[in-house]
């Protein structure tokens, strides 16, 4: 009953043609990112602020739609789930890389895919960052031979929150649009409390 | 593109938040080209999402961001000190094709559309300026500094987690990877401990 997507994973086209859709979806990816303020360090920054959710917003949307897409896909037997590609989990890098990639998206307003939306439309915050993240590639690369055990434990493959919650996928991803949705109203609360900071906070009675 | 528009604190945002934007006392300087606001970020969303499921179903992979910033500094580091990076395990995961070329990879292309699809959406939108983005509280040169900064810090936080807010963000978040999902909730924690010391950066 596959309908043969992923098509490049069941041999539909080859190496030469998947380049040039890597560049066709890399194009509208682009594009959408600038088309939600994602190349502005400014609005990217209200995030850690509460002051402009977007960033919550655009990803939770985007991770909402691409899930319910492959989700029902499969379900209707139109893609083999099995041959599309989950991040392998490492628990204690994951955690601790978390943490420090948090740390310097708040540092530098943007990250690593939007900073190449801010430099290309002129935006010299987001080349200072690109030239950062090649320097700290490169630091984390000279550093591989020391860290490289810590950064290869607590492997646990390709595993899904389905399978570490004990759940069915269709519960997980209902869950999902659940969180996503209270996270949406919570997104417009704060917004819509930030733009009067100018009024005096009411006093209770 | 001139340096009329580097005045960030006066400069229009182009959305609500421009109502929100401190504004200094000194003059504000008239932008030639009005900006168009930008699109609700759920219309954007959606659109990404889009673009992510027809990578899966395409592809049977995501997007990505980090990986291909790692294939360019294994292609410079390979290409600078050949044996020192053939010697070095993460930079040959980015070298494995051999004698092929390191930057002829799926994230390199997929990164350098990204480029040509925001700067295509920026000038048909008029939102293209030769400026830098910082709140009122500091300078360009500081501005360019943290950003230099966070980008480093963010270079080894992807590397050692294994991708960014796309590659494990966007993807593994609608793969529903429990690493991922890990990730992005580690890296919203790291983002709002740090954030209080940053904010005369943006104010």
């Amino acid at each position: 009953m596959i309908g043969g997507a992923p098509f490049y994973e069941f041999g539909r086209f080859g190496e030469g043609t998947s380049l040039v859709i890597a560049v066709l979806l890399g194009i509208a990816f682009g594009w959408f990112l600038e088309q939600g303020g994602m190349g502005n360090a400014r609005k990217l920054s209200g995030q850690f602020y509460l002051t402009d959710l977007s960033v919550l917003k655009l990803m939770f949307s985007a991770i909402v739609t691409a899930m319910l897409g492959l989700f029902w896909l499969s379900w209707a037997g139109l893609l083999d789930l099995s041959r599309v590609y989950v991040p392998e989990t490492f628990i204690a890098p994951q955690v601790v890389g978390g943490l420090i990639f948090g740390a310097g998206f708040a540092t530098g307003g943007l990250c690593p895919g939007t900073s190449c939306v801010a430099a290309a439309t002129g935006r010299k915050d987001g080349l200072a960052l690109i030239a950062g993240m090649l320097a700290g590639v490169f630091v984390f690369g000279e550093a591989s031979p020391a860290i490289g055990q810590f950064a290869d434990s607590t492997g646990r493959g390709a595993w899904t929150l389905p399978q570490a919650f004990g759940l069915s996928y269709g519960t997980v991803v209902g869950g999902i649009v659940a969180v996503a949705l209270g996270a949406f109203a919570g997104a417009e609360w704060l917004e819509r409390r930030a733009e009067r900071p100018a009024r005096p906070m009411k006093v209770v009675a | 593109m001139s340096d009329v528009a580097t005045t960030a604190a006066g400069q229009p945002l182009g959305t609500a938040a421009s109502s929100r934007a401190e504004v200094t006392t000194t003059t504000r300087v008239q932008v030639r080209r009005e900006a168009a606001p930008y699109a609700s970020p759920y219309v954007a969303g959606v659109g990404i999402g889009v673009v992510l499921l027809l990578a899966f179903v395409l592809m049977g992979r995501g997007l990505g961001a980090s990986g291909a910033f790692s294939s360019v500094v294994a292609a410079a580091v390979s290409t600078a000190a050949p044996s020192h990076a053939a010697g070095n395990e993460f930079y040959s995961r980015y070298l494995s094709d051999g004698a092929a070329n390191p930057l002829r990879d799926w994230l390199v292309l997929e990164i350098i559309g990204v480029v040509i699809g925001g700067l295509a959406s920026a000038v048909l939108a008029g939102r293209v300026r030769w400026t830098t983005e910082r709140g009122a509280g500091i300078t360009d040169r500081r501005r360019l500094v943290n950003a230099f900064v966070g980008g480093t810090a963010m270079g080894v936080g992807a590397k050692l987690a294994r991708g960014c807010t796309s590659g494990l963000g966007l993807t593994g978040g609608a793969t529903l990877s429990v690493g991922s999902w890990l990730f992005v909730i580690a890296a919203f924690v790291g983002a709002y401990a740090t954030a209080p010391l940053l904010r005369r950066a943006w104010r």
